[in-house]
């Protein structure tokens, strides 16, 4: 398998710790994460400024600061903890991509909608779904302390709250897994198989 | 081992199996618009590949154009940028393309079924969730993301796990008024807008059975809005005739052929599904939406539930409500409503506009709503004229505007101002999907009817039994 060639290729996922912007709201729809009147570019730049964008700022552009992305005491974070059913509603990759360009690279939540899932795994953001107790608990250290770390490790399919120590498991495909280790893409997979498809193209009725 | 028509369909398209990950699947037609296309052009532009099979890709543009005066150049140089990428993609790569101003073109979910491009067994998939439309004609339909519109051009395949099934049955006769927009919307209030994530739906019971192509559409269209990957109907002799003759559908020797195949598309006795939901058609009753989330639906004589009453946190559900400017336990009739929009690849349909003139007909558009009344397509617009469905808009106050997705994800001008409420056809109420800060109420026609000649939130019931028998 190749390594990507392609432009937006993401950096390899191995263990990732970070402190955590915390979104406790259920239900959180792409329409949120990047409204439709910023999906007007032909290329993939700058979805990150626009990541959130009303509920960053008011109607006047002014930044709200007590939202969580805004507050300074969060900022560099590289994992978002959200709200369950995060991601819901459109299919746009755009959404995916400001998480990215916005500087995150895991976004952990007790429930995922299917095609944001998707879309972060084909670009290089790693979900992880993780019991709404366990979400719970990383909600409230963040709230205790805005400095709490979280740890992903990938390889061993584990999040761990590394100031006490509690950890927990997470599922991801063996394909998929090999991926974001990696930095592949399924593009890369494709191609390598296109005789394949084409011999099962000719067998298609319509 | 009894099969489910989702199997049957889904398993015919498996190019090959990955151990402990995706199957890779065949996709026999796929759409594209101006708004998810352009970055995977790009990505086969930068990775010097091109496009398998140019024939079995579709471009329309819809998301992002004008509803009105689209003879004249599009005014926001961002859209006429994507419009233009759009062209210039497809021209480049031999796809057919179907731009403002065409005859065939239309919002994508429209336009594919009317071509006779989407076809009973076949698997479409398109860069936009309400892909699920297609579902109708028992085909596996679903939204992909910008990363597979780029797979499918490129080798005409994604990489998908297969879903778990559902089927859910609505049996009985619907009432008075109750179309399959309620339905669709029951179901959801009912399954809440995650309750089907992970799922692929079969749509079952004499409901469906008896229910129209457009409004089969309808219903598979808002899968998508309780979390389902997809949704789909067992195609039956309603189907084949409505596919029958279009421009796309296969002719002569092949049609024998392939009505052979579409007979066998059905789910088998005994055949098992994850999950199983059966509904009376009784229960259901015209409904609307009062939150930010399309599972936020009830009956539009109720009142909005308590939050003690709901599942899910408290604090989202106040913050919904704060959103909508409503309070728990608020009766939604009569709520004053400054917009009605009548549209979108939910109700954009010849039916949709029958309905929404079996109401205002005889009857004036009251003088505190602006009303966007927007056709799916041109053939919509030409059969809305055939039958004198125009005539009746006019007199009652209503103009008729040009194809395209509009105040559904308000991409174009067609925005509902902050603070301002609406009464939509379409198919998501989240917070500002119709305009920074606007308020959305999800409806049938036949309510968005009532509520565009009243001005206030209206049960179409109290004004259909005045014209009826």
């Amino acid at each position: 398998m190749a390594k990507s060639i392609k432009n937006m290729a993401y950096d390899k996922f191995e263990v990732l710790t970070s402190t955590a912007y915390p979104l406790p709201i259920e239900n959180v729809d792409t329409d949120q994460i990047i409204p439709a009147r910023f999906l007007k570019a032909t290329e993939r730049k700058g979805f990150g400024d626009n990541f959130f964008r009303d509920w960053r700022y008011d109607s006047e552009g002014n930044p709200i600061p007590d939202f969580p992305l805004n507050d300074a005491k969060y900022e560099g974070s590289k994992i978002l903890v959200g709200g369950k059913n995060f991601g819901s509603g459109s299919s746009r990759e755009h959404a995916a991509w400001s998480v990215y360009d916005f500087g995150l690279r895991c976004v952990i939540s007790s429930f995922f909608a299917d095609i944001f899932r998707n879309n972060c795994l084909n670009i290089g953001v790693l979900p992880v779904q993780v019991s709404p107790e366990f979400a719970q608990k990383l909600f409230d250290a963040i709230e205790a302390d805005s400095k709490t770390e979280i740890k992903v490790d990938l390889p061993n399919q584990t999040v761990t709250l590394v100031s006490t120590g509690e950890s927990e498991s997470f599922d991801i495909n063996g394909y998929k897994k090999g991926n974001m280790l990696n930095g592949f893409d399924d593009i890369d997979y494709l191609q390598n198989m296109k005789e394949e498809i084409a011999a099962f193209g000719e067998t298609r009725p319509f | 081992m009894s099969k489910t028509l989702f199997d049957k369909v889904w398993d015919s398209h498996v190019v090959r199996k990955i151990e402990d990950g995706p199957d890779v699947f065949f996709i026999d037609r796929h759409f594209i618009h101006e708004v998810t296309s352009p970055v995977a052009f790009v990505g086969l532009k930068s990775r010097g590949i091109g496009v398998m099979y140019p024939e079995r890709t579709f471009a329309t543009a819809d998301h992002n154009t004008p509803t009105w005066n689209q003879h004249l150049p599009v005014a926001d140089p961002l859209s006429a940028n994507q419009l233009e990428a759009l062209a210039n993609n497809a021209a480049e790569y031999g796809i057919s393309h179907w731009g403002l101003g065409h005859r065939n073109n239309g919002i994508v979910h429209i336009v594919g079924p009317e071509n006779g491009i989407t076809l009973p067994g076949s698997t479409i998939v398109c860069g936009d969730s309400h892909t699920s439309t297609h579902g109708a004609f028992g085909a596996i339909a679903f939204g992909i993301g910008t990363s597979e519109v780029e797979m499918v051009l490129s080798t005409q395949c994604i990489m998908q796990p297969k879903p778990k099934k559902m089927r859910i049955n609505v049996n009985g006769k619907l009432g008075f008024g109750v179309t399959p927009k309620d339905v669709a919307l029951y179901i959801i209030s009912q399954q809440t807008t995650s309750g089907a994530t992970g799922y692929f739906v079969e749509y079952a019971g004499d409901v469906f059975e008896n229910m129209t192509m457009e409004g089969r559409m309808t219903v598979c269209n808002l899968s998508i809005e309780m979390g389902a990957r997809g949704g789909m109907i067992a195609p039956d002799e309603k189907t084949f005739e409505y596919i029958k003759g279009r421009k796309h559908t296969p002719k002569g020797a092949d049609w024998d052929k392939a009505m052979e195949y579409w007979e066998t598309l059905y789910t088998e006795e005994g055949a098992e599904f994850d999950a199983e939901f059966t509904y009376n058609a009784a229960d259901i009753e015209p409904m609307i939406t009062y939150g930010t989330n399309p599972g936020m639906g009830i009956g539009v004589t109720k009142s909005i539930p308590l939050a003690e009453q709901v599942e899910g946190g408290v604090a989202t559900y106040k913050k919904s409500l704060g959103y909508m400017k409503f309070n728990e336990g608020d009766n939604m009739i009569g709520k004053e409503v400054d917009y009605v929009f009548l549209g979108s690849c939910t109700n954009g349909r010849i039916e949709d506009f029958r309905a929404f003139c079996s109401i205002v007909e005889g009857r004036q558009k009251a003088d505190n709503i602006t009303a966007w009344l927007v056709p799916g397509s041109h053939k919509v617009v030409d059969q809305i004229k055939e039958e004198g469905l125009d005539k009746i808009l006019n007199a009652a106050g209503f103009v008729l505007r040009e194809p395209g997705c509009s105040a559904c994800l308000a991409m174009n001008d067609d925005k509902v101002p902050a603070g301002k409420l609406a009464v939509s056809t379409s198919n998501r109420n989240f917070e500002g999907r119709q305009g920074p800060g606007s308020r959305t109420l999800l409806a049938s026609p036949l309510v968005a009817a009532a509520t565009a000649v009243s001005g206030v939130v209206t049960d179409p019931r109290t004004l259909l039994e005045e014209v009826a028998v």
